[in-house]
């Protein structure tokens, strides 16, 4: 059955073609059928070889099956080959069933809009296929196409609602701040062919392992610039800033882009390229540190956002770099394990938030929501199991065990130490703060008056309702398959991925250390919870004399608007760069042309004045030409 | 097989088009379509017979014709046609298929004689890529200019008559330039061996002292560097791209900047492999700056299709940066650029040349939220945006990757400059997309989306876009032993031993030079 492979991104592809050449002629139903079904498809192709794959692992827990050779000059041979082992196929089912989900709610969610029905689901189908690409890819060049592939699509349903111009800006910063991260990555294929002259993931692999030396120069080069390119898609310091702005798309596309799988590409790509790294340890500790402070600096961006959209990406944000860390402290399938996990609760988070912005009228101010617990219960429950994962309250959610881990890996790591674990703790706290003043903000207080005004409230269909559900029952119940030692150590997802990743060795601490440290942790998100109670529920007053206190407007004027990068980069790069543009339109150099012109148009002017007509004017000319060119034979 | 009917066929289709004129509008536009379909359809079977000697191994040549014209000069009628040059007339023939498609309805004008020029046009570029005699080849340059000349001058828009005379002058100086340095090249050769000819395959390999070579290289470096064209010698082309009708602007763009990347290709570096060798850092540094500087202009500009030309001189950069870092991944990707961007110049130029028809406008600031009335144009413009910026999949991925890849070997900061250019093209590329098709409506127009023709016009180059970026390998193993055979021959007199060989004949010369008879070798 692992034949079936090529399936998986053609079904996707498919329903794209058709829709982008028949969608105007298709009616709804039609358009949500091929949507929704190409991609149901692919996931049910994903079972089928996920189960086949497991059941009856192929020779070396991996499996290539190459389509055709893309192009063949000087030994550069990449093919359109799809490499199946345990990392791509956790992350192809990742990316189809999620994906599915939010397929299904966006044939309800975008119901409303009047136009472009088919172009929404034709780009998302594109993405599904561009996203399978990138993790089925056996060579860099393959996965580049994924990759930028993925960046189109997000450039497409960022700008999703083109008349708004600036949505139009959010989608093109987007496309260009991941592709200065994407020259970065050029940089690095063309450093790993000179050297190694292969594209091809494995043998690459194999060859820099044989080739390079652990630490040298080259291999830092190349660890650094595939880290470029992963930190501008996985929006990670210091690249982070199109992320935020990326909430202009409709929300079904901030649940599957920008929350659950692409942003996460960065993530694939350092674990795909685990090898590189391992021979940098400097680029690892990079990763552990930039991973620590993205999900610090994006863990009090989200504490003062309004908007429940930017919130959720803030913290999406903040939990990639909780991915970056465990990369870097080489607790490789500790990463992936929360990416999956947060694929699941992230993806519930927004299609909640997304339920809620739908039901009333498109507002995102959570200051103007309030009260909602009542009016939508399903939708509440459902983000308040998913808010209950990212804050990882313990025992009950998924969240728990995957971040848990990860801060126990920051710690207990050879690479790691009390720092790297002081951030991902503060982290850890910081995330339990935003999420439940979101989750209070929203559906707990009273209703607003702008709430009264749109009673009663619209609930959302089933198509809504089920995705809800389903990714809310997996937000709690998927944590299970990986427990800690003093949980009854379970390592069903480690041991599934050991065949693709380098096994984790961690310092070994006793059994007491690490119940403390996950005793801390679950002090750390309940607190955060408690202490946010207080200030939005219990005692409001408290946080009004904060906010009056002179420091703290400044502050939080800061963190709205993400640490000032934006306004940094604008006056470094992208007013400079506009200037250059505005005062050369005219090109200078063309003005050494034009003067050329000028000057015989001039001489030709000058020369003219000579020719007067009169003739005592031509005789003297000649008179003077002649003795002048006399008096030059005889000196000469 | 005589080459001659890729030159007589389309001059033929062109004059009884001018003469068709006479009485009706209607019969050029089909003679032309007839001729350049029939053009295009004897090369594809070209073509495939050129795969099928691939299979028995034959060597690069496909097709020879030479025949004596002005044998007291060495000068002959000498035709061949490689797996390069096949490539390039392909090009010629399916944009001249086009260019008579978009100007069905917007040219109303002395029909005839415009067909005649637009055919005239593919018969003297056919005849730039497949003549093997210098002299020829110089004849067939200048011979295409004037055609040009006339589609500017004639159909141009409002500033038609200075664009014209600056295009036509400022290249007319630059093929001066290349006489010169053909007519030393030449003498040179007489000198040393003492047999006058302007071929090709002969003057390939001249012995000649380093200064000398510089000089004739620099000659024909600056003459092709204009229509390529190389900053600083680019500022007729947004003139005279923005000036001509659409199908001058597909000529101009698809088509005549090629010609001066061939002659680099073919003559610039095989001719001398050592001058040209020390020339590389500079040229690919002049490379560079046209990659980042053609992408800062077309930021600026107003005019959208002044944006769309500037970004040519972007493109061609790379072609220029691939063909002198002169291995097989840079070459490949220069050729591969070549074709990329006749099809994406083209689709771009057409695009901006039906938006003008339908709203008689091509200023930016009056464009804006096109998509809501024409989504298929929008998506045609979506297309060429991301072809222009390097998408992966589409052909111009390839070819920038290739040759980038290929540059790196040779020189890593130039190669890593030339791709900040990539970000530079997103820029430019979006900020159109932004302008015309996404934002808020500023006009009431009511358009219309594509019409039939125009789709089939669209299609065909997302067609060809789309291959080329999927499945390039036939037309990579197309210029594979062309472009081997050419390495091969500079690789060879760049090595160490050729080099002092070379060095010990000029020295030879040199003596040879003082004696009294020296200058007068038989």
């Amino acid at each position: 059955m692992l034949e079936l492979l090529w399936l998986i991104p053609a079904f996707p592809l498919l329903g794209f073609l058709v829709l982008m050449l028949a969608g105007s002629r298709l009616s709804r139903t039609e358009v949500a059928c091929v949507g929704a079904g190409s991609v149901g498809l692919s996931a049910v192709v994903t079972l089928v070889v996920g189960l086949s794959f497991m059941a009856a692992p192929p020779a070396g827990a991996r499996f290539t099956q190459t389509l055709w050779v893309w192009l063949d000059v000087a030994g550069f041979r990449p093919a359109f080959a799809f490499y199946l082992d345990a990392l791509s196929l956790t992350m192809i089912f990742v990316v189809t069933f999620v994906g599915f989900l939010i397929h299904l709610y966006s044939v309800e969610y975008m119901m409303e809009e009047e136009e472009g029905y088919s172009r929404f689901f034709a780009y998302m189908n594109l993405f599904v296929c561009a996203m399978l690409t990138l993790l089925l890819a056996d060579n860099l060049m393959l996965l580049l196409l994924g990759w930028e592939g993925v960046g189109l699509c997000s450039y497409l349903l960022i700008g999703f609602f083109y008349k708004e111009e600036a949505n139009g800006q959010a989608a093109s910063k987007a496309f260009i701040v991941t592709r200065v991260g994407d020259t970065a990555m050029l940089m690095a294929l063309f450093l790993l062919f000179a050297e190694l002259g292969t594209l091809d993931i494995q043998e690459l692999l194999q060859r820099a392992g044989q080739q390079f030396q652990p630490g040298s120069g080259l291999a830092t080069a190349v660890a650094l610039l595939l880290l470029g390119g992963a930190v501008g898609k996985s929006a990670q310091l210091p690249l982070q800033t199109w992320l935020p702005d990326a909430m202009a798309g409709p929300t079904p596309v901030s649940a599957l882009i920008h929350a659950a799988t692409m942003v996460t590409a960065g993530v694939y790509l350092i674990a795909r390229t685990h090898v590189l790294f391992a021979l940098a340890p400097a680029v690892l500790t990079l990763v552990a540190v930039i991973g620590t402070l993205t999900l610090l600096m994006a863990g009090f961006a989200a504490l003062v956002q309004y908007d429940i959209k930017r919130v959720l990406a803030y913290s999406t944000i903040s939990q990639i770099g909780y991915m970056f860390l465990a990369l870097g402290v080489g607790a490789w399938s500790a990463a992936l394990f929360h990416f999956m996990i947060h694929a699941f609760f992230k993806a519930l988070l927004f299609l909640g938030a997304g339920a809620v912005i739908m039901c009333l009228h498109h507002e995102q101010d959570m200051y103007r929501m309030g009260g909602l617990r009542r009016l939508m219960p399903f939708t509440f429950w459902c983000f308040l199991i998913g808010s209950g994962a990212l804050a990882a309250i313990p025992v009950v959610t998924a969240g728990f065990y995957s971040k848990d881990l990860i801060i126990w890996n920051a710690y207990n790591s050879e690479i790691g130490g009390v720092w790297l674990w002081a951030g991902a703790f503060a982290g850890a706290f910081l995330t339990s703060i935003y999420t439940f003043r979101m989750v209070f903000l929203t559906f707990y207080r009273d209703a607003t008056e702008w709430v009264k005004k749109l009673m009663p409230i619209q609930q959302p269909g089933p198509c809504v309702h089920i995705p809800l559900g389903v990714l809310a029952v997996l937000s709690v119940a998927a944590g299970v398959i990986e427990l800690p030692h003093t949980m009854g150590k379970l390592a069903l997802f480690t041991g599934f991925l050991n065949t693709a990743l380098p096994a984790y060795h961690g310092a070994h601490a006793s059994y007491g250390t690490e119940l403390l440290f996950e005793l801390l942790a679950a002090a750390a998100s309940l607190g955060g919870i408690y202490l946010v109670w207080v200030l939005v529920m219990g005692r409001p007053g408290v946080m009004q004399r904060i906010a009056a206190l002179p420091w703290a407007s400044d502050l939080e004027r800061l963190w709205l608007s993400g640490w000032g990068f934006d306004r940094l980069y604008d006056t470094l790069f992208v007013q400079p760069y506009l200037w250059c543009a505005r005062v050369n339109k005219d090109d200078f150099i063309d003005g050494g042309y034009r003067a050329v012109a000028f000057v015989t148009e001039m001489l030709h002017f000058v020369a003219t004045l000579t020719q007067t007509g009169a003739v005592r004017w031509y005789a003297t000319g000649i008179a003077v030409g002649a003795v002048l060119t006399v008096g030059l034979v005889i000196l000469l | 097989m005589s080459l001659a009917w890729i030159l007589l066929l389309p001059l033929a289709g062109g004059l009884a088009a001018w003469i068709a004129g006479r009485w009706s509008d209607l019969w050029p536009r089909w003679i032309s379509l007839g001729t350049a379909l029939l053009h295009l359809l004897l090369l594809v079977v070209t073509w495939g017979v050129f795969f099928a000697g691939i299979e028995t191994g034959q060597g690069a040549w496909l097709m020879v014709y030479k025949q004596p014209w002005i044998p007291q000069l060495g000068i002959s009628f000498h035709l061949a046609v490689d797996g390069l040059s096949l490539l390039l007339l392909l090009l010629a023939s399916f944009l001249t298929v086009l260019a008579v498609l978009t100007s069905w309805r917007s040219v109303t004008r002395s029909v005839g004689f415009f067909h005649f020029n637009l055919l005239l046009i593919l018969t003297a570029l056919s005849g730039v890529f497949i003549a093997f005699d210098l002299f020829l080849f110089f004849a067939f340059w200048e011979i295409s200019l004037l055609p040009l000349y006339f589609l500017i001058g004639i159909w141009g828009y409002e500033n038609r008559v200075y664009a014209t005379t600056k295009f036509f002058i400022i290249t007319q100086g630059s093929g001066l330039l290349m006489l010169l340095a053909i007519l030393g090249l030449v003498v040179v050769h007489w000198q040393t061996t003492g047999v006058m000819t302007f071929d090709y395959l002969e003057l390939l390999g001249t012995p000649m002292s380093e200064s000398t070579a510089f000089w004739l290289m620099l000659g024909f470096f600056i003459a092709f560097a204009v229509k390529l064209p190389v900053v600083p010698l680019h500022t007729w082309l947004p003139d005279a791209h923005t000036q001509a009708p659409t199908a001058g602007s597909v000529a101009l763009a698809g088509l005549v900047l090629k010609i001066g990347a061939y002659g680099m290709l073919r003559f610039v570096v095989p001719i001398f492999p050592q001058a040209a060798a020390d020339f590389t850092l500079i040229a690919m540094i002049l490379a560079v700056v046209g990659i980042l500087y053609g992408a800062l202009l077309a930021l600026g500009q107003t005019d959208l299709k002044r944006m769309v030309a500037y970004t040519s001189i972007s493109h061609m950069g790379f072609v220029l940066l691939g063909i002198f870092a002169w291995n097989e991944l840079a070459l490949q990707g220069a050729v591969i650029i070549m074709l990329s961007h006749g099809f994406s110049a083209a689709a771009l130029f057409m695009m901006v040349g039906d938006l003008q028809h339908r709203t008689h406008t091509r200023d930016l600031g009056s464009f804006g939220g096109l998509w809501t009335m024409m989504p298929r144009m929008g998506g045609v413009g979506l297309f060429f945006a991301m072809a222009s910026l390097g998408l992966p999949g589409l052909a111009s991925f390839i070819g920038e990757f290739l040759v980038l890849m290929g540059a790196f070997q040779v020189n890593v900061p130039l190669t890593v400059l030339a791709s900040v250019g990539l970000v530079a093209a997103t820029v430019y590329s979006l900020l159109m997309m932004q302008k015309v098709y996404y934002g808020a409506r500023t006009d009431d127009w009511k358009l219309d989306d594509t019409s039939g023709r125009e789709t089939v016009i669209m299609a065909s180059l997302i067609g060809a876009t789309l291959g080329l970026g999927l499945y390039p390998q036939p037309v990579l193993t197309t210029s594979g032993n062309a472009l081997a055979q050419m390495r091969e021959f500079v690789d060879k007199a760049r090595t160490p031993a050729a080099r002092a060989a070379a060095a010990e004949a000029r020295k030879e010369d040199a003596v040879a030079s003082v004696t009294p008879d020296g200058g007068k070798r038989p």
